[in-house]
């Protein structure tokens, strides 16, 4: 074979030749790099040097976006009419129903090519459970779990249930504990007016057994996208149903403090000029994806499974715990984030003034005009930063301090915030204690609960599920899922492994990166 | 009660997320002094109270600690940094970074966390030891409206007489006790006192159904719950069903001085004293360690 002698040769050659990445895999960053040779769509000077600087990032999202990053489709239209671009009848039964959904996953396409939505899974099946038994419920789902794991393995892929006890919710609860899979990913909704308490206990449990589920606080979510009309999908982003995310661009508020004066100065001018340059970017991005790449001509749009006004830009942030440290510093004052009063009324004050200035900023595609502001968790290559407000990394306090300190941001963070308490082991043989938990974190207004049992074989590594024995199997064998791929980046850049169990969170396909073959 | 009680108890510690002190979530406080002197103890500095010899002064390196002009020990709680090192240095097995609260200021703290939590349990030292303190904070949350659905127990070494049981069974939901010996000798050698009042400690408890839970510590070669497993049995037989019985290894962490050099419970060891008295105690579930240290 002839000498590679270009950076863009080099780069392919050296993914098809990688020996740890599955055929599927290199597609995946074939494609990446293919796209990355197109000129970046056209932005202001300002914007690229806010880039370069690294206070804007566009989560290596592509140079010029062909698909939105999370779509949520309404599967229960779809097996209610059927697809005529899929030549599909309306679902008969439960086995019909279960088909047709294992066909659409593979046409929901997403930042990882694979659904980060798979549906609001009691809403769509109940319909079709006819006058099966428990058991052959049970059998099925079984089956349909085992399926999703070994075909699309990637844990992004994130399946809702709840508020309602049915016995789809129950019987998912149940086969999700007895296989503690990586994939799907799993969020139960929680109303405290509808959902039995011993619903919520059953979840609770199944925490301890595989931390999952994630337990949303569902009139939260309600009340910013109304009854029904959202679902969690990746990790802990919630986003308006028949509809998704057309792209995610963050901020690094670490960053964004280096250009202020004081706390005063960040808060009335640099954060508003950055947030400009985050629309323009945003407005850039999405403006490719609605006018360029015939994306919403697709049958998911003609068929109304999707609608192109339902698509909202996040508005992503991180390293809050940095940004307010730093602006201590600046004043001479030492402060630590997660146990200062000061500390956390600052942080507080920067969450309000990013959703006043989210609310007050109209983009071109957006959902009612505007953004939705999200807390973003993390992507392997940060270095410098902690994931959107979260306590860092081996400076937790215990888990009801973390949430008393951290509670009154939730409120702004409409389209998800990953904040993940650790929890020791000890709580297995206490799965109460976790339920207490967790009722005490959504009444003190969590939007979402997540936690982490220390030493569960099954960790979340950014927000996602990778088993700690594949991170360590990894870099001699490679690995069947998607995500040990990105967590073995994740634990090698920040150490997670090294410190008390620990998590960052990832909604980011990062750039491939050799050094892992 | 008197809603201007003053009482106050003597507290090393509080946790306001524990899953290993009862059932649920619970607000744990650790209050100060021990009426045992275990060769074993993991928390010496919890024993004694401070006798304000001002030997940790020294050694605080932010200045956190300072006598005063009446001769007492002062702990700055905002200039401490937990290093540790005046327990470290104490010869006492005391603790200068102890504080006073109320029953009120600890209900207030319940209150706070109420949405969190199954309950309260009182541990130490040795609880007991402030009694009409958790008599009163007890009484307190039973009779306040936003607290009352709150378990209250108390984590105990069983050394209190009956008579101070009755006292407080009436605002008492469960208790834990530890038993750490059978034969009297080889208890008093291990703990500095007799085991007379712990066994009964453990059937009146069960009898009034306040026992919460029964935890049975095991040293290799050292204790003697193995080699008379026959009365220990025979003594858990004789508990209600939901009575749990949860075995302790002996671990290294904490402990101070001959014990150091005893072996450590292992995970094997430990499984030999479960089979051990899982072969004489039927259906009754025991739980073992999750975690050696």
């Amino acid at each position: 074979m002839s000498e590679c002698n270009s950076p863009f040769l080099n780069r392919v050659q050296e993914i098809i030749t990688d020996a740890n990445l599955s055929p599927r895999q290199k597609n995946l960053f074939l494609a990446l790099t293919a796209e990355a040779e197109l000129p970046y769509m056209p932005v202001s000077e300002a914007v690229k040097t806010v880039m370069e600087e690294g206070v804007l990032c566009d989560m290596f999202e592509g140079h010029a976006p062909f698909k939105p990053r999370y779509v949520l489709p309404d599967y229960a239209r779809f097996l209610s009419q059927g697809s005529k671009h899929l030549e599909l009848e309306p679902a008969k039964d439960f086995d019909d129903a279960l088909n047709m959904l294992t066909i659409i996953y593979h046409h929901v396409p997403s930042v990882t090519n694979i659904p980060v939505y798979i549906g609001q899974l009691d809403d769509v099946l109940m319909p079709y459970i006819g006058d099966l038994s428990e058991d052959e419920i049970h059998q099925k789902l079984k089956h349909f779990w085992i399926m999703l794991d070994r075909t699309l393995p990637d844990a992004f892929m994130h399946a809702n249930i709840g508020p309602e006890d049915n016995i789809i919710c129950r019987t998912i609860l149940r086969v999700d504990a007895e296989l503690k899979q990586i994939a799907p990913n799993l969020t139960f909704m929680y109303d405290p007016a509808i959902t039995p308490d011993d619903l919520l206990r059953q979840a609770a449990s199944n925490i301890c057994e595989c931390s999952k589920p994630h337990i949303a606080n569902y009139p939260m979510h309600a009340g910013s996208y109304g009854d029904r009309r959202f679902g969690i999908v990746s990790c802990y982003n919630s986003l308006p149903l028949a509809g998704g995310s057309n792209t995610l661009v963050r901020m690094n508020l670490r960053r964004a403090a280096a250009k202020a004066k004081d706390a005063k100065d960040f808060l009335d001018n640099v954060l508003p000029a950055c947030s400009a340059l985050m629309v323009e970017l945003i407005d850039a991005r999405s403006s490719y994806l609605h006018e360029q790449s015939n994306f919403f001509k697709g049958f998911l749009t003609t068929e109304g499974l999707i609608e192109e006004s339902r698509f909202a830009p996040m508005f992503g942030i991180y390293g809050m715990a940095e940004a307010v440290t730093d602006l201590f510093e600046k004043q001479g004052t030492t402060v630590r984030y997660g146990y200062d009063e000061q500390a956390r009324q600052l942080a507080h004050d920067i969450s309000a003034k990013l959703a006043e200035i989210v609310d007050n900023s109209p983009v071109k595609y957006g959902l009612n005009g505007r953004a939705v502001l999200h807390a973003q968790g993390g992507i392997s290559l940060d270095t410098d930063a902690t994931p959107g407000v979260r306590i860092p990394y081996g400076t937790e306090p215990d888990p009801i301090s973390y949430v008393q300190t951290t509670a009154s941001q939730h409120q702004y963070y409409t389209s998800g915030i990953s904040d993940i308490l650790t929890i020791d082991e000890t709580v297995k043989a206490n799965p109460e204690a976790m339920y207490n938990l967790c009722k005490g974190a959504l009444n003190a207004g969590y939007r979402e609960f997540t936690a982490n049992v220390a030493s569960n074989d099954l960790v979340r590594v950014t927000g996602y599920m990778v088993k700690l024995s594949s991170i360590a199997k990894f870099a001699a064998e490679g690995s069947r899922t998607n995500t040990t791929w990105l967590g073995a980046e994740a634990s090698k850049n920040t150490g997670i492994l090294d410190r008390a169990p620990r998590v960052v969170s990832f909604e980011s396909n990062p750039v491939y990166n050799p050094t892992y073959s | 009660m008197d809603e201007r009680s003053n009482r106050q108890a003597l507290v090393s510690r509080i946790l306001t997320f524990s899953c290993v002190d009862g059932p649920g979530n619970r607000l744990v406080l650790f209050l100060q002094g021990c009426n045992f002197n275990c060769i074993t103890c993991h928390n010496p500095h919890t024993i004694n109270h401070c006798n304000h010899c001002g030997d940790c002064i020294a050694t605080c390196p932010t200045a956190a600690l300072t006598m005063d002009e009446r001769g007492k020990v002062l702990w700055h709680e905002a200039q401490c940094t937990n290093c540790d090192k005046c327990t470290d240095v104490c010869t006492h097995n005391a603790n200068p970074r102890i504080k006073r609260y109320t029953v009120m200021e600890i209900r207030e703290l319940v209150r706070m966390h109420r949405f969190f939590l199954s309950g309260v349990t009182v541990s130490g030292g040795e609880a007991t030891t402030q009694l009409p303190f958790i008599i009163e904070l007890f009484a307190a949350l039973k009779s306040d409206p936003e607290l009352k659905h709150l378990t209250c127990f108390i984590d105990s070494n069983g050394h209190l007489p009956q008579s101070a049981w009755e006292k407080v069974s009436h605002c008492l939901d469960g208790a834990m006790i530890d038993l750490k010996s059978w034969q009297n000798d080889t208890h008093r050698w291990l703990t500095g006192r007799d085991n007379h009042r712990v066994i009964p400690s453990i059937k009146y408890l069960a009898r009034v159904g306040k026992l919460h839970e029964v935890r049975l510590l095991h040293i290799p070669g050292k204790s003697d719950l193995d080699t008379e497993v026959e009365p220990v049995a025979e003594l858990l037989n004789s508990l209600p069903d939901t009575v749990q019985v949860k075995l302790n290894a002996f671990q290294h962490h904490g402990v101070v001085g001959e014990a150091l050099d005893w072996e450590k419970c292992s995970e094997a060891e430990m499984n030999r004293f479960h089979q051990l008295l899982a072969a004489r105690t039927g259906d009754r579930r025991l739980t073992l360690p999750r975690v050696y240290l």
